[in-house]
């Protein structure tokens, strides 16, 4: 019992531990909404570009010359 | 797109709470162990992201098998959803082993067996990624990926079993491990709650990034064969 040694202070190195792990998964949870939004966004562009291209030529060709 | 289901936005919010639940178990209530310190509650969060890492890897080897069999892109959709999250996972396991390594083996790295195969493991499927992307072709890349994982997935058990047959200074904690292993201590009643808890924890989180990567997926899918047609 006297010669019983208090276990050494690792606390730092705990809390980085914590601290990596809830940093990666942020990065990633972030990298998962980033991809999400920009890949929404290309379906609306593209979208779009499908039905603009579905339409008759001189519905196209009329809306050329309104502009 | 179609709305996020409400069974997914439940398990995003039953994930969240579990995640904190097994923070505080971890961080508060298992006590302190008695030669490495406050350090050693690493090991519970260490050993969760293995074991999800470990199996998203043979679950891709699975759904590479399955590819290759029904030639559906579906498979090749859930084989990357499995790659990329067992990718994040086993990274942080990797850099969790080490921050725990500095004060137990007084070194960051040891080119310990365990050690090497985690690592070569994790290479395996950084390099899965790099080969994807050199290829245009979606028919070919989903072949050539379903291949490589099925190839790969065999690293996930050797990486697992390493610690149990070979001569290691890294700790078998379930069952028995190397006389030389350092850093090896007993669960008590309290780690034992923690631990067995991370593990539900980090096998629900990833069902549950498993099905949103999943869901983005099919999403990728689906503009790519609009990009497809557009250039048509």
């Amino acid at each position: 019992m006297f010669f019983q040694e208090t276990p050494p202070d690792t606390s730092i190195y705990m809390i980085a531990g914590y601290a990596v792990f809830f940093i990666v998964m942020a990065v990633y949870l972030l990298s998962l909404f980033i991809r999400s939004r920009n890949l929404k966004r290309d379906l609306t562009v593209l979208e779009d570009m499908q039905k603009e291209g579905n339409k008759p030529m001189k519905t196209k060709q009329k809306s050329v010359t309104q502009k | 797109m179609e709305p996020k289901p409400i069974a997914l936005k439940v398990l995003d919010v039953i994930s969240i709470i579990l995640l904190g639940v097994a923070t505080y178990l971890a961080l508060v209530f298992a006590p302190t162990e008695a030669v490495m310190g406050q350090v050693q509650r690493v090991f519970y969060f260490h050993i969760g992201t293995a074991w999800v890492g470990l199996l998203g890897f043979l679950l891709a080897a699975g759904t590479g098998v399955a590819y290759l069999v029904t030639k559906d892109a579906k498979w090749d959709i859930i084989e990357v959803a499995a790659v990329e999250i067992s990718l994040v996972f086993f990274l942080i396991t990797i850099i969790l082993g080490s921050i725990w390594a500095r004060p137990v083996w007084n070194t960051w790295w040891t080119w310990d067996p365990r050690l090497t195969t985690a690592a070569i493991t994790e290479l395996i499927y950084i390099a899965y990624f790099m080969l994807r992307e050199g290829i245009e072709d979606p028919d070919r890349r989903a072949r050539f990926g379903a291949v490589y994982t099925l190839i790969g997935g065999v690293s996930a058990p050797i990486t697992f079993m390493v610690i149990r047959l070979f001569r290691t200074i890294h700790p078998v904690i379930i069952g028995s491990g190397d006389p030389g292993a350092q850093g090896t201590f007993a669960m008590t009643g309290g780690m034992k709650v923690a631990f067995f808890f991370a593990l539900f924890t980090f096998t629900v989180v990833f069902v549950d990034l498993f099905w949103n990567r999943i869901r983005m997926g099919n999403l990728a899918a689906k503009v790519e064969q609009l990009k497809l047609n557009v250039m048509q």
